[in-house]
């Protein structure tokens, strides 16, 4: 165990029957670092959040967070992440402020309710924070989400596909809280299929696909993996979602091992 | 992992209570059905009903809408269970430092709270219909302690439905059944004039033997060795269910 990494995984691998769906998956993010793992739907995305948020079981390989392993440390891992799930998990029917004070109560901080009112001023909610849950826009559900999340200042955090089903404003509002949390010193991992998401919020890149991680860098290093076209006099750099459908191929990218597509739609948005 | 069981339970169970207060139609839906099927057998089929006891029908027949609202009641905690699973909010709370059933618990306490308060609208309903008991405080803790054992072990069944539905429709369809049992028991009429198979079983499945003490509790009548079996009944019902429930817990948390 060294200290400089806060997410190290090696050889993860998880099947749902017989379908394989992370086959051998190595990665290691560095603290303070965001790190977004890119893939398509069904790739493997939310199962290997999954098991190192500890709620899956990985069938081999070991991960460790923040020190602790995730199979034989799950309590201690869990005092050092949150998890952002891949639908908004918030309580629609209490307010903004009610669900981060119930967050705050379980997190057992010494002051729930000023935590909750820093939050909501964080992301700025404070007016809608007395407003049902139910009321408000995808973009305010994913921002009090993600408040939710750095209640008890966890050293690592969980981001599923954060801004999947939000409208662009929802989107930047929702990178504008990512930069916030990572500029705290915070370890980010967020998955996205959006290549767009991954280009303009993370220090370094992996591209999960079909259960392994294909390729891993930094955006200069993945560009540099295809040369710039020579021919080209308008365009001289391939723009990551060149260098991610050279490297992932044109096929059908999703595939019967679908486990994102297999999660229960979200009936909220 | 126990050593927040109490405060988180207590949080959580804050939250479901607060869904519940927040649409207090859960409770009146759960109390209207056992009351209309209650003015239905006491002033319809009341009259054509002999049931050899001294006492007003709707004394005879209290305990068994009681035990309908119980059956009602707890399909709205398979059917929130259900809704926290499919919202994502359970993966929230496990992957938190919690006391991992604390989850399950509070709903299970949710439950209870509701359902008393059903139970408390039913029972005035009933005494405005003339039912009258002339029982004492400790008769009446009877009747309290084997409701809330009955409304338990409902509810842990009621977990079960919760954590393996795969709809909602599915999460409540699960009490229907337990709706109908109460037919088949002393509820309604005497099983002495039941044909034998029907008979055999209604004097052997809980709901007889449930019925059967909580209206001799309120009666002043002696409770005896059926008081007894009801207890089993209750607390063996609970057992199962409890464990039953936690086994699919932790496979779906697997």
């Amino acid at each position: 165990m060294t200290s400089e990494a806060a997410i190290r995984v090696a050889g993860i691998t998880k099947s749902y029957g017989d379908a394989p769906v992370l086959r051998g998956v190595d990665l290691e993010v560095a603290r303070g670092s965001i790190f977004a793992l890119l893939g398509s739907n069904g790739a493997g995305k939310t199962t290997l959040v999954k098991i190192l948020s500890t709620l899956l079981r990985a069938d081999s390989g070991t991960a460790v967070v923040h020190g602790h392993d995730v199979a034989t440390q799950a309590e201690r891992v869990r005092e050092a992440i949150s998890l952002t799930g891949q639908f908004a998990a918030v309580d629609d029917i209490l307010t903004g402020r009610e669900n981060l004070v119930l967050v705050a109560r379980l997190r057992h901080v010494d002051d729930p309710g000023s935590t909750a009112d820093e939050l909501l001023a964080r992301f700025a909610l404070t007016e809608a924070g007395g407003r049902r849950v139910a009321t408000y826009s995808g973009g305010m559900r994913r921002r009090l989400d993600i408040a939710m999340s750095l209640i008890g200042d966890p050293p690592v955090v969980f981001l599923d596909e954060p801004t999947t089903g939000l409208d662009p404003q929802g989107r930047l509002e929702v990178w504008r809280a990512v930069r916030e949390i990572a500029g705290g010193g915070t370890t980010v991992l967020l998955t996205t299929q959006y290549l767009e998401e991954a280009e303009q919020l993370a220090d370094r890149i992996a591209i999960l696909h079909r259960g392994r991680i294909i390729v891993d860098g930094t955006l200069a290093e993945l560009k540099a993996l295809l040369p710039a076209a020579e021919v080209q006099y308008v365009e001289g750099q391939p723009s990551l979602e060149d260098v991610f459908l050279a490297l992932v191929g044109d096929d059908d990218p999703t595939h019967p091992s679908d486990s994102d597509a297999a999660e229960p739609a979200d009936t909220h948005q | 992992m126990t050593k927040h069981l109490l405060g988180d339970t207590a949080t959580l169970t804050g939250r479901s209570l607060r869904h519940v207060l927040r649409s207090p139609d859960t409770i009146i839906t759960t109390a209207v059905t056992p009351i209309v099927m209650m003015l239905l057998f006491v002033y319809v089929f009341g009259s054509a009903i002999e049931t050899g006891h001294d006492s007003s029908y709707v004394n005879y027949l209290l305990p068994g809408i009681l035990l309908i609202t119980v059956a009602s009641g707890v399909a709205y905690t398979s059917y929130r269970l259900f809704l926290d699973l499919q919202g994502g909010i359970f993966e929230r709370f496990h992957s938190m430092p919690i006391a991992r059933s604390a989850t399950l618990w509070a709903h299970v306490l949710t439950s209870l709270v509701a359902n008393l308060v059903s139970l408390v609208l039913v029972v005035l309903v009933a005494l405005a219909m003339g039912f009258r008991s002339g029982a004492g405080v400790l008769a009446w803790l009877g009747v309290v302690g084997i409701l809330v054992l009955f409304t338990l072990a409902l509810t842990w069944l009621a977990v079960i439905a919760g954590l393996a539905a795969k709809s909602t429709d599915g999460a409540g369809g699960f009490a229907y059944p337990l709706l109908f049992l109460p037919f088949l028991s002393s509820a309604f009429v005497p099983t002495d004039g039941m044909p034998g198979p029907v008979r055999v079983f209604a004097e052997h499945q809980p709901v007889t033997s449930v019925v059967d003490t909580l209206r001799n509790l309120y009666a002043e009548q002696p409770v005896g060795s059926e008081g007894w079996l009801a207890l089993a009944w209750c607390v063996g019902l609970l057992v199962l269910a409890y464990g039953l429930a936690m086994a699919a817990y932790r496979r779906r948390l697997a």
